[in-house]
């Protein structure tokens, strides 16, 4: 026992030690107001929890030691089975825990869903993102810029994520700005975050999608609102536009892909990528095949 | 042409002569398959296998075939396992490592299909098959030859993942085929269709065992033996059986469905017309979660066999326990919603289902307590058993803590798909379920073959599993804190993940060599059987799978024991009772029959014809299993009868050898 205990033990220190002087446990780093929220509840849950776990692992190591076979002296009641009392105890204390946990979960979930749009002082930002194989995209309707695994946008403004895929399933996460959400072929998801400190932060998707799926990452830029207008000048001097047809291209699968600038973005056409699932072109169709709008 | 029609789509392409690694892996299963059949003629062995294992409808042998299985299984998932720590390793930019990701998916997949359905669930069907019908009292269970097909089921469908190995490949998917990727769309090779048929198979096989089992408890308990008065391990299998005939089902539906679409063109799970992925996702784990305690719930079972043995004292809080364990089952099936909040649905529903989530932990925690109060005032003996389960104890509660912790629908937000859910459920999945099995193989391993296990090896294989579980997930906690997404083949420097995963990997090669403690211990114990051959009741049982010789005769008990009380055969003990009444009596038994295992092969064949679109192989595969389902109904020769004098002279005979 104490040998697991000693491991245990050495292992929980080394990796406080870590959380003390790492800089890059993003989840404990958050740059936004939904990441910390999202910290805060996940320290107060653990919190919660080890007021039963801790007694438990020392309740083991106490009753093993003491009622070893070989200590003679500890008492010992071999027809003991039952006591309402002890019971009544240990059936109420991890429900008034879950009680709390349960009430926790109830306002959080609910303050922190990611459909809910975020009030800020500034206007919000709405940017489109489409999972692809094996790269994101991401367009900027308002400002009508797109770009390849590469986002940036303003510190402290609301940022509206629309997100949908043209590939198999995907998660689009920036872990030090907040959760998840699905991105699905067909559908229209949606992220709510803000970030409060500029920086450069990673960005990938989380759901396995396939064979290019370790390269599916991209940067979050977060930089001031006039360092956001010169790179959106930037962007637009770009040679390259996303018409339909460049899209088309750029859907092939690929894996690894360069940050890539579009100096327009055909009107619609995430709504319009979204509705191709919906309303696939029936002419031209191979009888066996399921899905020709998504064949390689 | 000719071609197409004999072999479908199979050619010699499919064999990847070309990965030096996948034909090593192949070269080497052959190897090993050739030395099995040399042994066999060698020893000349062949109708001892046929007469007294393939053909057996012996819930005993069938329980040992089952555990063999498990094991095998274990050391190839467990070769997945070292490949993709190994892969993770190494694969820090600029190096991609050594396993392409085409093939590294693969085993990833390969890994989580063959530990859930060929390595755990074999192996608790195999405990549930030696020890139900002994703990009951009966002398088999209530339907013998649908046992030997269900196990035969099995086999062949953890076959089929393995010929995938060196005949096309393995799906690339993940281990729950999630649409569209699983599509033909996005998946077009034969991958996909050997993870389908290879689950469909053994999933009918396993709800077949799950039906079988269920009416075994409910219809052939002995006399006297109430529900309240069934020892804990044969009421969690109960309720697990419950789960198995309740989840199974959609399990094979929902493979089905997807099978429909990549073979008929449908579209129930397809991005486009109309079919939605999300079902698949809801579906697939309505089946899932359920799972997951249909394969903890007999553990949680074993623990409540050996803890009250080593302890020398009643389980504390029966009634309790018993209502835990129906609860954990009744709350599985409202749970399942927890694994993919990141899907979009609405706050109220996330928090409905991460609250029914959190509640499933307070009866946990009561059979936590109740175990822990069950050695308070003990006289607690440290044997290898006793040793797995208290490691259990402390490695589940930080498990279950993590658990909960997810159950937090903004806290899963962060985590979800991330190395900590890897880390979370391997800590329940091996904390709870593996050191279970483990403890319940050693725990029962005298009275399945009449001798002990070697302690000492024993205790070294779980100090390594121990040492090595901790090295090489609790980093992956760390990782998932980090960020690290499950299922990357590479991963930038600038991450800091790389120490992590070193550390990680030693933790798997400490793990591999408690693996071969335990393969070391099977021998030394197998050669030194003689030395340690044991009498029925070698460790102070309580139940009645104690009162009878170890290993039991065929037909188990030569009299239906009558129990009055919970823990009979303790009862029995102290009050000096004996559970004989002469004269000896015929003893009805079943018929050996070799169906089962016919019917396993023919659908082996059947789902490999599938998987290559042969289509003459297909149709005679399949009418031949028509043909002998109808065979076997129209044979009324199906029992017999043994003699009292038989039953009388093996009686005697065992008496003298103890």
């Amino acid at each position: 026992m104490i040998k697991v205990r000693h491991i245990f033990t050495v292992l929980l220190s080394f990796g406080l030690l870590l959380l003390l002087t790492g800089c890059k446990i993003a989840v404990l780093q958050p740059r936004g107001y939904i990441a910390t929220d999202e910290r805060e509840l996940l320290i107060t849950a653990v919190l919660l929890m080890l007021i039963v776990v801790i007694p438990v692992i020392i309740l083991t190591a106490v009753i093993t030691i003491r009622y070893r076979a070989s200590n003679t002296k500890a008492k010992y009641t071999p027809d003991w089975g039952h006591s309402t009392l002890l019971e009544i105890v240990w059936w109420a204390i991890p429900l008034v825990i879950i009680i709390v946990l349960a009430t926790l979960t109830w306002i959080y979930t609910h303050r922190l869903d990611p459909y809910k749009p975020i009030v800020g002082k500034n206007k919000p930002i709405t940017i489109e993102v489409i999972a692809l194989e094996w790269k994101w995209l991401f367009i900027y309707p308002d400002q009508n810029i797109a770009t390849v695994n590469y986002v940036q946008f303003p510190v402290n403004t609301p940022i509206n994520f629309l997100i949908t895929a043209d590939a198999p399933m995907n998660s689009f996460q920036i872990p030090q700005l907040g959760g998840q959400i699905y991105a699905m072929s067909g559908m229209q998801t949606k992220l709510h975050l803000i970030a409060d400190q500029t920086g450069c932060y990673r960005g990938r998707s989380t759901n396995f999608s396939g064979d290019g799926f370790s390269g599916m990452k991209f940067i979050a830029h977060v930089t001031t609102q006039a360092k956001f207008n010169n790179w959106v000048s930037t962007v637009k001097k770009s040679s390259k536009q996303l018409t339909m047809d460049s899209y088309n291209k750029l859907a092939l699968p690929s894996e690894n892909n360069k940050v890539e600038y579009f100096s327009s973005a055909q009107k619609d056409l995430f709504n319009d990528v979204i509705m191709k699932f919906m309303m696939p072109p029936m002419k031209n169709m191979p009888a066996s095949s399921t899905g020709a709008t998504c064949s390689k | 042409m000719l071609e197409k029609l004999l072999f479908g789509n199979l050619t010699l392409d499919a064999i990847p002569f070309h990965t030096p690694i996948i034909m090593g892996a192949g070269v080497f299963m052959g190897l090993v398959a050739l030395v099995v059949i040399g042994c066999l003629f060698y020893f000349k062995k062949w109708t001892w296998l046929w007469k007294e294992w393939l053909t057996s409808v012996d819930h005993k042998k069938i329980g040992i075939m089952y555990i063999i299985l498990a094991f095998v299984m274990l050391l190839r998932g467990f070769s997945d396992a070292i490949m993709m720590r190994l892969q993770q390793a190494v694969a820090v930019s600029p190096h991609l490592g050594y396993l392409p990701p085409e093939h590294y998916d693969q085993v990833f997949t390969a890994h989580g299909v063959i530990m859930i359905f060929f390595m755990a669930m074999a192996f608790v069907f195999g405990l549930i098959n030696i020890i139900v019908p002994l703990q009951i009292g009966a002398r088999d269970v209530a339907y013998p030859f649908l046992n030997s097909l269900s196990f035969w089921l099995t086999v062949v469908g953890a076959m089929l993942v393995n010929v995938s190995l060196v005949i096309g490949k393995f799906a690339a998917t993940g281990w729950l085929a999630y649409p569209p990727l699983s599509e033909l769309a996005y998946s077009p090779g034969v991958g996909v269709d050997y993870y389908l048929w290879a689950l469909s198979i053994s999933g009918i096989g396993t709800l077949l065992a799950g039906i079988n089992i269920f009416v075994t408890i409910i219809k052939m308990r002995c006399p006297g033996m109430t529900l309240m008065k069934m020892p804990l391990f044969t009421w969690s299998v109960l309720c697990s059986m419950v789960l198995v005939i309740i989840a199974f089902p959609i399990l094979n539906m929902t493979l089905g469905m997807l099978f429909l679409d990549r073979f008929m063109g449908m579209h129930f799970f397809t991005a486009d017309f109309g079919g939605n992925a999300m079902l698949y996702v809801n579906l697939i784990w309505a089946w899932g979660h359920p799972e997951v305690y249909i394969l903890v719930l007999p553990a949680f079972g074993i623990y409540s066999e050996i803890i009250p043995t080593f302890c020398k004292k009643k389980l504390f809080g029966y009634a309790a326990m018993v209502w835990a364990t129906v609860v954990i089952t009744f709350l599985s099936f409202i749970v399942w919603l927890h694994h993919f909040f990141t899907m979009g649905a609405g706050a109220d529903v996330n928090s409905f289902f991460g609250i029914t989530t959190m509640i499933i932990s307070i009866p946990t925690g009561v059979k936590i307590f109740n175990w822990l109060f069950t050695m308070y005032r003990g006289r607690i003996t440290f044997t290898t058993p006793m040793m797995w389960t208290i490691a259990f104890i402390i490695t589940f509660t930080i498990g279950g803590m993590t658990g909960v912790l997810m159950s937090v629908p903004p806290v899963d937000f962060q985590l979800h798909n991330s190395l900590f859910l890897v880390a979370h459920f391997h800590n329940t999945i091996i904390g709870g379920v593996a050191f279970g099995l483990f403890a319940g193989f050693t725990y029962w391993f005298p009275k399945a073959f009449g001798f002990k296990l070697n302690e000492t090896l024993g205790k070294c294989a779980f100090w390594c599993w121990v040492t090595g579980f901790y090295l090489a997930f609790m980093p992956l906690y760390v990782l998932g804190l980090m960020g690290m997404t499950r299922r990357l083949n590479h991963y930038p420097a600038s991450t800091g993940w790389h120490p992590y995963l070193v550390v990680a990997a030693i933790g798997a090669a400490i793990i591999f060599c408690g693996i071969m403690f335990q393969l070391a211990q099977l021998v030394v114990s197998i050669k030194n059987r003689d030395k340690n051959r044991v009498t029925g009741d070698p460790w102070g049982g309580r139940t009645l799978e104690w009162s009878i010789p170890s290993p039991p005769p065929f037909y188990n008990f030569a009299f239906t024991p009558v129990v009055d009380n919970r823990d009979a055969f303790w009862e029995m003990k102290q009050k000096g009772l004996v559970n004989a009444h002469e004269p000896y009596q015929d003893i009805h038994m079943p018929k050996k029959t070799s169906l089962g295992f016919v019917i396993g092969i023919l659908s082996g064949i059947f789902g490999f014809a599938m998987v290559w679109s042969i289509v003459w192989l297909s149709i005679v595969s399949g009418i031949a299993i028509l043909a002998c389902v109808i065979a076997r109904t129209f044979n009324f020769h199906i029992d017999y009868y043994v003699s009292a004098a038989e039953v009388e002279q093996t009686e005697r005979e065992l008496l003298n050898r103890a």
